[in-house]
């Protein structure tokens, strides 16, 4: 049997592995997402206290290697007495990690935003959170589709570092093939070539989303 | 029993950092009647404005939007809070220099945004309200278009629309066609004036001194934030009381 041949046989190894990297990385995706527009909500919110905080969390999980907080997650927390999954801690680390690059992609797009247009909505009479999700956070997202682009790859290639905290996903994958087999070449070809196909898939989710900004006016982006 | 103003602003007074922009204004607008606000640039047109809908708060005074305050709570004296704000500011519509239109929904959207999303109704009933505003003020052919390829004075009858679909009782205009091309301002102006005839009470600040003078009832002069000529337009433009006014008008005749 040739190396490929091998790899082949144990193709259920990468289907599985494929698999939970796109469940970790859809779930953290969508729930970062979530994160940054609500702290960017929060933070330019009716209650100026909570602005500090918020900005120092944005900026101590920046200021913060990935792989940190995922070991601090899953290895450190259960000395205090905090006990999660591999999966539980892998997703919150994400999740808050990235969450806070997106509070900071918005909130980059947000300052520029003109206040004019803010003006309209509360003369409509929206509220602020109806303004925020309607008027304000669409435009965000239309403007920040390149970076908002770049930084779900990155989210998407943070996944990786899950392995080391048992996460079962793809380049975990790769890495029992590997070694239990002895191929690591063709192994990690072939995971390499599965984060190609995710990253691709977002490129054209972001190419759409240039074609609605561009068929609206939002050609700096 | 008199007739109850629409709007009535009494001893309205404004600073910013220190600098007093408006000084004791006092105001009344009936139904149906279009006031014109002219005055130099810095005289305090638009923070008289704003002041009505409340997007500046005023130090001191009062303002009232049919018998009902804008603003403070009429018991207690304290702010409203947003909800109740924007309960009393739908009786208010806007139009901005800059139109303010949202670049990221299509004209028809632009206009149902706050129906559907304020008001509540529903999407089906919004459409067709919409659809009839955009007619009135010929911007129906366009209502699929987004923003970005308007011209001004479309975008600025868009803006119209969008803020008399809300249905209000007063119609306030902050300089709706200084932004716009020579050519574009008989388009927003002849939309105005029809709604004028039709029945719309309107405060226009406005540099248009042909339109204030043929379509208002009341012309209202501020100069550092006060009120210094108030008078109907035949008055007005042909004998001011005060010599600021004349002066005034003088430099529009020579430009
Ligand atoms: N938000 C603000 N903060 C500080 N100063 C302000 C603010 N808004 C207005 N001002 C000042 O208040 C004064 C009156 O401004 P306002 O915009 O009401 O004038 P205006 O009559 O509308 O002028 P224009 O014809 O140029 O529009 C100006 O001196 C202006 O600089
Ligand atoms: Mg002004």
């Amino acid at each position: 049997m040739s190396n490929w041949e091998i790899l082949w046989a144990s193709r259920d190894v990468f289907w599985q592995g494929f698999g939970n990297t796109l469940t970790i990385f859809s779930i953290s995706a969508v729930l970062s997402f979530l994160l940054g527009s609500l702290l960017l909500f929060s933070m330019e919110g009716v209650r100026p206290r909570l602005k500090i905080p918020l900005r120092i969390f944005i900026d101590a999980m920046r200021m913060l290697p990935f792989l940190i907080l995922a070991y601090l997650f899953y290895y450190g927390l259960p000395s205090v007495g905090i006990r999660m999954t591999a999966w539980q801690a892998g997703v919150l680390a994400l999740v808050l990690y990235h969450g806070a690059y997106f509070a900071e992609i918005l909130r980059g797009s947000r300052i520029t935003l003109s206040s004019g247009q803010e003006e309209a909505a509360i003369a409509q009479g929206f509220s602020r959170p109806t303004m925020f999700l309607r008027i304000i956070l669409p435009q965000l997202v239309l403007r920040t589709r390149g970076v908002m682009g770049n930084q779900l790859i990155i989210l998407l290639k943070d996944t990786a570092f899950l392995v080391i905290i048992t996460v079962r996903e793809l380049t975990a994958a790769a890495n029992s093939l590997s070694s239990t087999y002895f191929i690591p070449m063709e192994a990690f070809i072939v995971v390499i070539g599965f984060y190609w196909m995710i990253s691709l898939a977002l490129e054209q989710g972001i190419r759409f989303l240039g074609r609605i900004g561009e068929k609206r006016g939002f050609n700096n982006a | 029993m008199p007739e109850q103003p629409e709007v009535s602003i009494r001893n309205l007074s404004k600073s910013f950092d220190g600098i007093e922009v408006l000084r004791d204004v006092d105001l009344e607008v009936k139904s149906g009647e279009v006031v014109s606000i002219l005055g130099s640039s810095g005289s305090g047109k638009s923070t008289l404005l704003r002041c009505i809908n409340w997007l500046e708060t005023p130090d001191r005074g009062e303002i009232r939007i049919n018998g009902e305050r804008i603003g403070l709570q009429d018991k207690t004296q304290k702010p409203m809070s947003r909800r109740e704000l924007a309960k009393v500011r739908t009786q208010l519509g806007m139009v901005f220099q800059s139109f303010n239109l949202w670049p990221h929904l299509n004209v028809l959207r632009n206009v149902t945004e706050a129906l559907i999303y304020v008001q509540g109704l529903k999407k089906s009933d919004a459409v067709e309200r919409a659809m009839a505003f955009l007619h009135k003020v010929g911007m129906a052919e366009k209502a699929a278009s987004y923003p970005a390829t308007l011209s001004g004075g479309q975008k600025q009858r868009v803006a119209i629309a969008r803020a008399l679909a809300m249905q209000p009782k007063v119609m306030l205009f902050d300089e709706p066609t200084s932004a716009l091309d020579p050519e574009l301002v008989g388009e927003v102006l002849s939309v105005m004036k029809d709604l004028s005839s039709e029945g719309y009470t309107m405060i226009i600040v406005t540099h248009e001194m042909d339109f204030a003078r043929n379509v208002s009832d009341q012309v209202v002069f501020l100069e550092k934030g006060i009120i210094i000529e108030k008078s109907a337009p035949e008055i007005f433009f042909h004998s001011p009381r005060s010599e600021r006014v004349r002066r005034f008008l003088e430099l529009d005749k020579v430009v």
